[in-house]
C-alpha cells in the first residue's frame, strides 16, 4: 500500500502538557544523543492525542527529537499502525486477516465491515464515526478471529458477536475487551471453568483488571 | 503431559494472583541475589548445559550465544528482548508479557548481569498495548522493590530495564531490524557481519533474545540444568510454550514438554482436530515461515527442532496452525504470501520484488488461473529469493510456497485444470 | 595494514584485510556487477547484484560489496578462503536478481535518457534472461518535481538508494529518503521539496538507471552521438576535472571526471549546468563605440584603434576571473614591453601578494582528508568552493572539528564559531597557541573576506607562523579560476595600488573583468566572451573564446596547473584570447619569439617553472615569517559577496543559473517569513 500524507492537514500540532511531560521523560530511557530512539513512541503519542498522524505532528516530533523531517516521515510511513489520514471518530476496526484468523472466519468479519462501515478499507463510514482495515497477524491467534480497536483486542469473534460489538460502539456503550466466548485469556475453552477461581464475567477480562 | 510442578509459567493464563506477593509466592524474585552471586561463568555454563535453544524461531543455543559477548569492553553492553511476536500463528510471548512479566524481568537481570550488560530494552510490538501496560507495571514494581535499577537485588550491580515499542512491522522481529527500529529508524535489517555481539544497539555489543528464552532462565538456574535437560529429546530440551490455532476444537497456548507428539498436543490440550484426527489435512508446525506438513507426516510428528527439520519443516516459534479437510490450502498459503508481501521492508531487491510476484502468482493459483508450467516457475522464483536477501524474511516467504507445492502439487494442478475446463465450457456455451 | 591472503577463483593473492570482496576482485582485474555499491558512499548492500560464492561459507551467496576480507574464514585445513565469481551459484543469483530488477522496470529504453549509458541495460544484456516471465501488472510510480536540474522518472527507480546516500552523506542535506515499505516504497524528497544543495546534479550520474536524469539535457542527444572532451572547469578556483559532451558545435552536457586529488568525482551544479550560458549573450564580432553606440567592425580596424591608443598613453592591463594563463602571459609580456601595469580585477587585498607561500599556501585539497582541526577564516566554502566543502564535510564526519571566523551560514556540518574579527582569532590562537598536538593536523582555509580585511598582511603572517612552527597547513580558497595564474604572473591585488593605477591610466585593457569601475574618459578595451557589464562600459570590444572554446592552462587554488581543452569552436569572429593579444603585439611592433601555442607555452614554462607540470603542484620555497604584531582589530571581517549562481559572465548568461538563483531567492524568502 502506498503511504502518503493526507491532502488535508491541520495548521499545527503540539503535545498537550501531559504528553509533553511524558515525552520528556521518555528521553531518559535512551543514552545521550540517542533521543531519536524515542521517535516511534512519540509519534504514537501524537497519534493517540489527535486520532491520526498529521504533517504538523510529524514535524513537531522531528523538531522535538532534533531529527530531519524526512527521517521522521520515513518512520511514519514505514510502520503501518500510523494512520496518515483521519480514521473513524468512534472506532477504527483493525481486522486480522492472516491465515490463522482466516481459517477461523475473519473473512466473515471483513464482510461485516464492508456492509456496515464502508465497502473500502481505510475509508470512513457515512457519518465519519467508523473506519476499518484488514491488518496482518495481531499475535492473538489462539483467540482468533480477532479485531483490534484502539488499544484493545476483541477476541474469539464471529459474525454475530462482531455485529454486536459494532452496534455497542455505535451506541456509545463501551464494550469490554477480550474473548467473546467467555474465555479468560488463551486457555483451552473447556478449562476456563476449572481455573475459574475468579468470577469470569466479561468485566473480569484480565487486561481490564490491571489497567490504571 | 507436562506435570504441573514442571511448569515454568504456572500463571500463564493469568488466573492466579498477579500481585507481586502472588508472583513471589510462586518463586519469582526469591533467590535472585544468590543466583547472581554464582557469577557470570556459572550462569552461562548452566544455561549451556541445560540445552536451552532460542525460542524466537531459529533455535540457536542460548548459552552459546551469550558467550559470544565480548568481555571487558569500554563500551556499554546491552541485552535486547525481542517481544515483537509477529510471526503468524505465534501468540505465546503475549501471555508471558501480560501474565508472567516478572519472570521475564528476573530473566533479564540474570542474563544481563551474566553478559555484563548495563541495561535491557524490551521491544514490544506496537499492537500489544495492554501487554505493554502490564509489563510497565511490573517494571515499576521491580524498580520500587529494588529488584532492578541501582544495586539490583542488593547485588551491588546496577541494571536497568526499559520497555520500548514498535508500530506495526513484522520485520522488526528480525533482530537487526529491531535494533534499527530501536534506534529510531525504519526497521531495515542490517548486513552481517558485524553481528550484534560485536556492534549492535548504538554500535555496542548486544545480545538479542526472545521473551521466552529469557523468561525461562530463572527457573533453569533455580532447578538446575539437569532438570531442564531431562525434559525433551536430545538437543531439544526443556518445556515450551505452544500456540495452537486454526481448526481445533479449543485453540490455546499451552506449556508442554519439548518433543511432545503433535497428536498429543492437539488431542490433550485442544480438544482434538475439528471433525476428528482423520479430518486433518495439514499443519504448519512452527509459525507462518515454516513449510507445512501433511497429515501423513503429522501422524507421527514430534514437536521439536530436529524432528521437524528432518521433515524439511521446522519448530520455528512452536506456533501450530492446524488445517482440516475443509481448508482451501492454496488460499491458506496465498494469504501467507500476502502477509510477506505486506511485510517486506523493501530494502533488498529479491524480497521487495519477489514477494509481490510470488503473491500475485499465488493469487492466480487460488483461482486456478495459471498454466501448469507456472508452478515450476513459481518454485524457481522462490529459489531466486531464498538465500539471496539480507535477512531471512526472503526465506520465510519462499518456504511456505515450497511446502505447498511439495505436498499438494496435485491439488494445485487440479485447480488449474478445473479452471481451464470451466473456461472452455463457458466459451463453448 | 594487515594483509589477508585469499583465493579469487584460482588465483591466490594478498590484500589489505579491510578491503571488501568487491574491491579485492577489482584489484585482481575482475569486475563484479553492482548497482547500489559506490566507492564513495556508505555500503547499502541492497541491490544484491554483487553476490559471489564464498567456498566453505554458508551455502548461499554473499554480497561482495559488504563483506570484508578479514571476515572470511580459512578452509578446514587452514587454506586461504576462496571466492568464486562465476560459479553456477553466482550465475543463478545474478540472473535471479536481474530478473527481479526488471519485472517492475519499464522497458522503455528507446525513450529513456539513460539509454546507451544505463547500468541496468548493460547488465541486463550480460546477465539477463533475455525474455520476461513476468506477466502481472507492472508497478506505476508518481514522479515529483525536483526543480530545474533533476528530472524524475520514478517508475524506473530500482531503489538502490545511491541518491539518498549521496545527498545525506556527501551533500549533507537531509531531504531525500525512502518512504513506505516493500514494493510500494518510494524514493522521495520531503514533501517533494526541491533539493537545497549546490551538488545535487551528482545524483544524475550516480543513479544507475534513468530515474534521475538531467533536465536541461533531457532528450537532446544520445550518448553515441556525442563528442567527448576532457577538460577543466572554471566556475570556481578548484579546477574540477570535467568532461564536455558536444554535438556539432553545441555543448550538450558537462559531467565530472574522477580526480581524487581535486574533485574526487563530484562537481557543483554551477559547473555542470552552466553550459547553456555559453551559447547566449556572446560577443561574436569586434565592436567599436561610435557616438555612444556599438558598431561592428573588422578585426583589422579594431586592432589598429587599440594599438593607437596603447602607443600613445599608459595602459593598464586588468585580468578578469576566467582568463587562461596563456592570455595572461601574452598580456604580461606586452605590458612589460609597454612599461605598463597589470592588475587582477576580481580580488582586492589590503597587501601586496607576491609569494606563493603567501597567496596559495602549503596545503592541498587532499590534505583535508587527514585533518583533525579545520579553520575556515573568512570564507563560505559551500558557496565559494562547493566540492571542497563536501570534502570538509567528509573530514568532519570522520571526526575533524571545524572552526570558523566570519561569515556565518549553514555549511552542512557543525562548526565552532571563533568570532567575527581578527581579534577573536588572536584570542583563540593565544589560548591554543602552545598545544603542538592540536596544530599538527590542522589546516587554515583562508577566504577572500579574510584577504581583503584591513590587516590581511599581519593576519596572513600570523597564520603562516603557525604553519611554520607546528607544521600546520594553510591554503587560500581562491574563488576564481584565473586568480592563482594571475598572481603567479605578477598581477597586482593591493587595492590602494590598484585604485591609484586606475585613476591615472588613460587606457584600460580589460581581459573579461566585469566588476571594474572606471572613470569617465578612460578608454576601455574589453576582451571577453560575453556581453556583460564589462563589455557594456567599454569603448572597443575584442570578442574572444570562452573556456570551452580554446586550449588553455588554469592554475587552481592549490597551485596545481591543469590543461583546459577546446571542446567547441568560438562563435562568429571570436578568437582565442592569446591570439588576439599576439596580433595586437605585432601591431604594436613588439616581436615575441614564438608563433604558436606550443611556442608560447615553452616560453611560459621557461620563465615560470612553477606552472610547467600538468596536474602537479610544484613545491615552493617557504617565505619565512618575521615576528608579528598581535592582531587587535575588532571590526568584523568584510563581507565578500557574490551571488552564487550568478558569479561570472557565463553564469549570468545561463537560463538554468538564472532560474536556480530565483528559486533560491524564493526559498530564502520563505525561510525568512
Ligand atoms: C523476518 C523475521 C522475523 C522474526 N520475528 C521474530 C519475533 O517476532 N520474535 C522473536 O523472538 N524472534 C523473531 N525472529 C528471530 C530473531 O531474528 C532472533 O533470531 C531471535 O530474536 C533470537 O532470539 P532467541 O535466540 O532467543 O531465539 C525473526 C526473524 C526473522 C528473520
Ligand atoms: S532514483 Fe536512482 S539513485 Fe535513487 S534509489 Fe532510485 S535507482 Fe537508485
Ligand atoms: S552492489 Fe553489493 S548489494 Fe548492491
Amino acid at each position: 500500500m502506498l503511504r502518503r500524507l493526507s491532502e488535508d492537514q491541520p495548521e499545527e500540532f503540539s503535545f498537550s502538557n501531559r504528553n509533553l511531560k511524558w515525552a520528556k521523560a521518555q528521553l531518559k530511557k535512551y543514552p545521550k544523543g540517542r533521543q531519536a530512539s524515542a521517535v516511534i513512541p512519540l509519534l504514537w503519542r501524537a497519534q493517540e492525542q489527535e486520532g491520526w498522524l498529521s504533517k504538523p505532528a510529524i514535524e513537531f516530533v522531528a523538531n522535538f527529537l532534533d531529527m530531519p523531517y524526512i527521517r521522521v516521515l520515513e518512520v511514519a510511513t514505514f510502520y503501518f499502525m500510523f494512520h496518515l489520514k483521519p480514521v473513524g471518530s468512534k472506532a477504527h476496526f483493525q481486522v486480522c486477516g492472516t491465515t490463522p484468523c482466516m481459517l477461523r472466519g475473519s473473512e466473515a468479519l471483513i464482510d461485516v465491515c464492508k456492509s456496515r462501515i464502508n465497502g473500502k478499507q481505510h475509508s470512513l463510514s457515512a457519518d465519519g464515526t467508523m473506519s476499518w482495515e484488514e491488518v496482518e497477524c495481531l499475535g492473538g491467534c489462539a483467540n482468533s478471529p480477532l479485531v483490534q480497536v484502539g488499544s484493545d483486542y476483541f477476541e474469539d469473534l464471529d459474525k454475530d458477536s462482531f455485529e454486536k460489538l459494532i452496534s455497542d460502539i455505535e451506541g456509545d456503550k463501551s464494550p469490554v475487551p477480550g474473548s467473546r466466548i467467555g474465555r479468560f485469556s488463551s486457555e483451552p475453552s473447556n478449562t476456563t471453568e476449572k481455573y475459574g477461581r475468579r468470577k469470569l464475567s466479561n468485566e473480569n477480562a484480565s487486561i481490564e483488571r490491571y489497567r490504571d | 503431559m507436562l506435570k504441573e510442578k514442571d511448569k515454568i509459567f504456572p500463571n500463564i493464563y493469568g488466573f492466579h494472583d498477579r500481585s507481586l506477593k502472588g508472583v513471589m509466592s510462586r518463586g519469582v524474585w526469591v533467590d535472585t541475589k544468590a543466583m547472581i552471586s554464582r557469577g557470570s561463568d556459572d550462569i552461562i555454563k548452566t544455561i549451556k548445559d541445560s540445552g536451552l535453544r532460542g525460542r524466537g524461531g531459529a533455535g540457536f543455543p542460548t548459552g552459546l550465544k551469550w558467550s559470544f559477548m565480548p568481555k571487558g569492553t569500554e563500551k556499554p553492553k546491552y541485552l535486547v528482548i525481542n517481544a515483537d511476536e509477529s510471526e503468524p500463528g505465534t501468540c505465546k510471548d503475549r501471555e508471558i508479557l501480560r501474565h508472567e512479566p516478572h519472570s521475564l524481568l528476573e530473566g533479564c537481570l540474570l542474563a544481563g548481569i551474566a553478559m555484563g550488560c548495563s541495561a535491557a530494552y524490551i521491544y514490544i510490538r506496537g499492537e500489544y498495548v495492554r501487554e505493554r501496560e502490564q509489563l510497565e507495571i511490573a517494571i515499576a514494581e521491580a524498580y520500587e522493590k529494588g529488584f532492578i535499577g541501582k544495586n539490583a537485588c542488593k547485588s551491588g550491580i546496577s541494571f536497568d530495564v526499559y520497555s520500548h515499542h514498535g508500530a506495526g512491522a513484522y520485520i522488526c522481529g528480525e533482530e537487526t531490524a529491531l535494533l534499527e527500529s530501536l534506534e529510531g529508524r525504519k526497521g531495515m535489517p542490517r548486513m552481517k557481519p558485524p553481528f550484534p555481539a560485536g556492534a549492535g544497539l548504538y554500535g555496542c555489543p548486544t545480545t538479542v533474545n526472545n521473551v521466552e528464552s529469557i523468561a525461562v532462565v530463572p527457573t533453569i538456574l533455580k532447578r538446575g540444568s539437569n532438570w531442564f535437560s531431562s525434559l525433551g529429546r536430545k538437543n531439544n530440551h526443556g518445556t515450551k510454550l505452544f500456540a495452537i490455532s486454526g481448526h481445533v476444537n479449543s485453540p490455546c497456548v499451552v506449556e508442554e514438554e519439548m518433543s511432545i507428539s503433535l497428536r498429543d498436543l492437539i488431542d490433550k490440550h485442544c480438544g482434538g482436530v475439528t471433525g476428528g484426527w482423520n479430518n486433518l489435512k495439514a499443519v504448519i508446525p512452527g509459525g507462518a515461515s515454516v513449510p507445512l506438513i501433511p497429515k501423513s507426516v503429522c501422524d507421527n510428528a514430534l514437536m521439536d527442532f530436529d524432528w521437524l527439520k528432518e521433515q524439511s519443516s521446522g519448530l520455528g516459534t512452536a506456533a501450530v496452525i492446524v488445517m482440516d479437510q475443509s481448508t482451501d490450502i492454496i488460499k491458506a498459503i496465498w494469504r501467507l504470501s500476502k502477509f510477506y508481501k505486506h511485510e517486506s521492508c523493501g530494502q533488498c531487491t529479491p524480497c521487495r520484488e519477489g514477494t509481490g510476484w510470488m503473491m500475485r502468482i499465488m493469487e492466480r493459483l487460488v483461482k486456478g488461473d495459471a498454466s501448469v508450467d507456472e508452478i515450476d516457475m513459481l518454485i524457481e522464483i522462490t529459489k531466486q529469493v531464498e538465500g539471496h536477501t539480507i535477512c531471512a524474511l526472503g526465506d520465510a516467504a519462499a518456504w511456505p510456497i515450497q511446502g505447498l507445492i511439495r505436498h499438494f502439487r496435485n491439488e494445485v494442478e487440479d485447480r488449474i485444470m478445473n479452471y481451464s475446463t470451466r473456461k472452455t465450457v463457458q466459451a463453448a456455451e | 595494514m594487515a594483509t589477508k591472503t585469499i583465493k579469487i577463483n584460482d588465483t591466490i593473492l594478498d590484500f589489505d584485510e579491510n578491503l571488501t570482496i568487491i574491491q579485492a576482485c577489482e584489484l585482481a582485474g575482475i569486475q563484479i556487477p553492482r548497482f547500489c555499491y559506490h566507492e564513495r558512499l556508505s555500503i547499502a548492500g541492497n541491490c544484491r547484484m554483487c553476490l559471489v560464492e564464498v567456498v566453505g561459507g554458508p551455502p548461499k551467496p554473499t554480497a561482495s560489496c559488504a563483506m570484508q576480507l578479514k571476515d572470511l574464514r580459512p578452509g578446514t585445513n587452514g587454506e586461504p578462503p576462496q571466492v568464486l565469481t562465476n560459479s553456477e551459484m553466482v550465475e543463478n543469483a545474478r540472473k535471479g536478481v536481474m530478473e527481479f530488477l526488471l519485472i517492475n522496470h519499464p522497458l522503455d529504453c528507446p525513450i529513456c535518457d539513460q539509454g546507451g549509458e544505463c547500468d541496468l541495460q548493460d547488465q541486463a544484456m550480460s546477465f539477463g534472461l533475455g525474455e520476461t516471465r513476468y506477466t502481472e501488472d507492472k508497478r506505476t510510480v508518481e514522479d515529483y518535481d525536483l526543480g530545474p536540474l533533476v528530472e524524475t522518472h520514478m517508475t524506473r527507480c530500482i531503489s538502490c538508494t545511491r541518491c539518498v546516500r549521496f545527498t545525506t552523506e556527501v551533500a549533507g542535506i537531509d531531504q531525500m529518503g525512502q518512504t513506505g515499505r516493500g514494493e510500494d516504497s518510494e524514493i522521495v524528497t520531503y514533501l517533494s521539496h526541491t533539493l537545497d544543495s549546490e551538488l545535487q546534479g551528482n545524483i544524475i550520474d550516480l543513479c544507475p538507471v534513468g530515474a534521475l536524469t538531467s533536465k536541461p539535457y533531457a532528450f537532446t542527444a544520445r550518448p553515441w552521438e556525442l563528442q567527448k572532451t576532457d577538460t577543466i572547469d572554471v566556475m570556481d578556483g578548484i579546477g574540477c576535472n570535467i568532461r564536455v559532451d558536444s554535438k556539432g558545435n553545441r555543448v550538450m552536457r558537462i559531467t565530472p571526471r574522477e580526480n581524487h586529488l581535486v574533485n574526487e568525482e563530484w562537481i557543483s551544479d554551477k559547473s555542470r549546468f552552466v553550459w547553456d550560458g555559453v551559447r547566449v549573450q556572446r560577443l561574436d564580432t569586434p565592436l567599436k563605440k561610435v557616438d555612444g553606440n556599438f558598431m561592428p567592425t573588422s578585426w583589422e580596424d579594431a586592432l589598429s584603434i587599440a594599438s593607437k591608443r596603447m602607443e600613445n598613453g599608459n595602459t593598464t592591463f586588468v585580468a578578469g576571473d576566467l582568463v587562461n594563463v596563456e592570455a595572461l602571459y601574452t598580456a604580461s609580456k606586452l605590458s612589460e614591453y609597454l612599461g605598463s601595469a597589470k592588475i587582477l580585477g576580481d580580488l582586492d587585498t589590503s597587501c601586496h601578494l607576491n609569494e606563493r607561500s603567501v597567496y596559495v599556501g602549503n596545503g592541498k585539497i587532499e590534505d583535508l582528508d587527514n585533518m583533525k582541526n579545520i579553520f575556515l577564516l573568512g570564507t563560505n566554502p559551500r558557496k565559494e568552493a562547493s566540492v571542497v566543502n563536501a570534502r570538509i564535510r567528509k573530514a568532519w564526519i570522520n571526526g575533524a572539528d571545524v572552526y570558523r571566523l566570519g561569515i556565518q551560514e549553514n555549511l552542512t556540518y557543525d562548526v565552532k564559531e571563533l568570532g567575527v574579527s581578527l581579534f577573536d582569532l588572536q584570542f583563540f590562537l593565544d589560548k591554543m597557541g602552545s598545544k603542538k598536538s592540536f596544530w599538527t593536523n590542522a589546516i587554515f582555509l583562508v577566504g577572500y573576506s579574510f584577504l581583503s580585511s584591513k590587516a590581511a598582511d599581519t593576519a596572513l603572517n600570523t597564520i603562516r607562523s603557525y604553519a611554520e612552527k607546528f607544521n600546520a597547513k594553510f591554503l587560500v580558497l581562491h574563488q576564481n579560476a584565473s586568480a592563482v595564474g594571475s598572481l603567479d604572473l605578477g598581477f597586482e591585488t593591493d587595492v590602494k595600488v590598484k585604485q591609484e593605477l586606475i585613476k591615472e591610466t588613460k587606457t584600460i585593457y580589460n581581459l573579461g573583468c566585469d566588476t571594474l569601475e572606471v572613470d569617465q574618459g578612460t578608454f576601455v578595451i574589453y576582451q571577453g566572451s560575453h556581453g556583460d557589464k564589462g563589455a557594456g562600459s567599454a569603448d572597443l570590444i575584442f570578442p574572444s573564446a570562452c573556456y570551452l572554446e580554446e586550449d588553455g592552462i588554469f592554475v587552481n587554488m592549490e597551485g596545481r596547473m591543469q590543461y583546459a581543452r577546446k571542446a567547441i569552436q568560438p562563435p562568429g569572429k571570436a578568437k582565442e584570447n592569446w591570439k588576439i593579444l599576439r596580433a595586437l603585439t605585432e601591431k604594436l611592433g613588439f616581436v615575441q619569439n614564438w608563433l604558436d601555442l606550443n611556442g608560447l607555452r615553452n616560453a611560459l614554462f621557461d620563465e615560470f617553472p612553477l606552472i610547467s607540470k600538468p596536474g602537479e603542484i610544484i613545491e615552493v620555497p617557504w617565505k619565512a615569517v618575521k615576528k608579528q604584531k598581535k592582531l587587535n582589530s575588532k571590526t568584523s571581517l568584510p563581507i565578500y559577496v557574490k551571488n552564487y549562481y550568478l558569479s561570472n559572465s557565463i553564469c549570468r548568461a545561463s537560463k538554468t543559473m538564472g532560474s536556480l538563483a530565483r528559486a533560491r531567492n524564493s526559498l530564502n524568502l520563505k525561510k525568512a517569513s
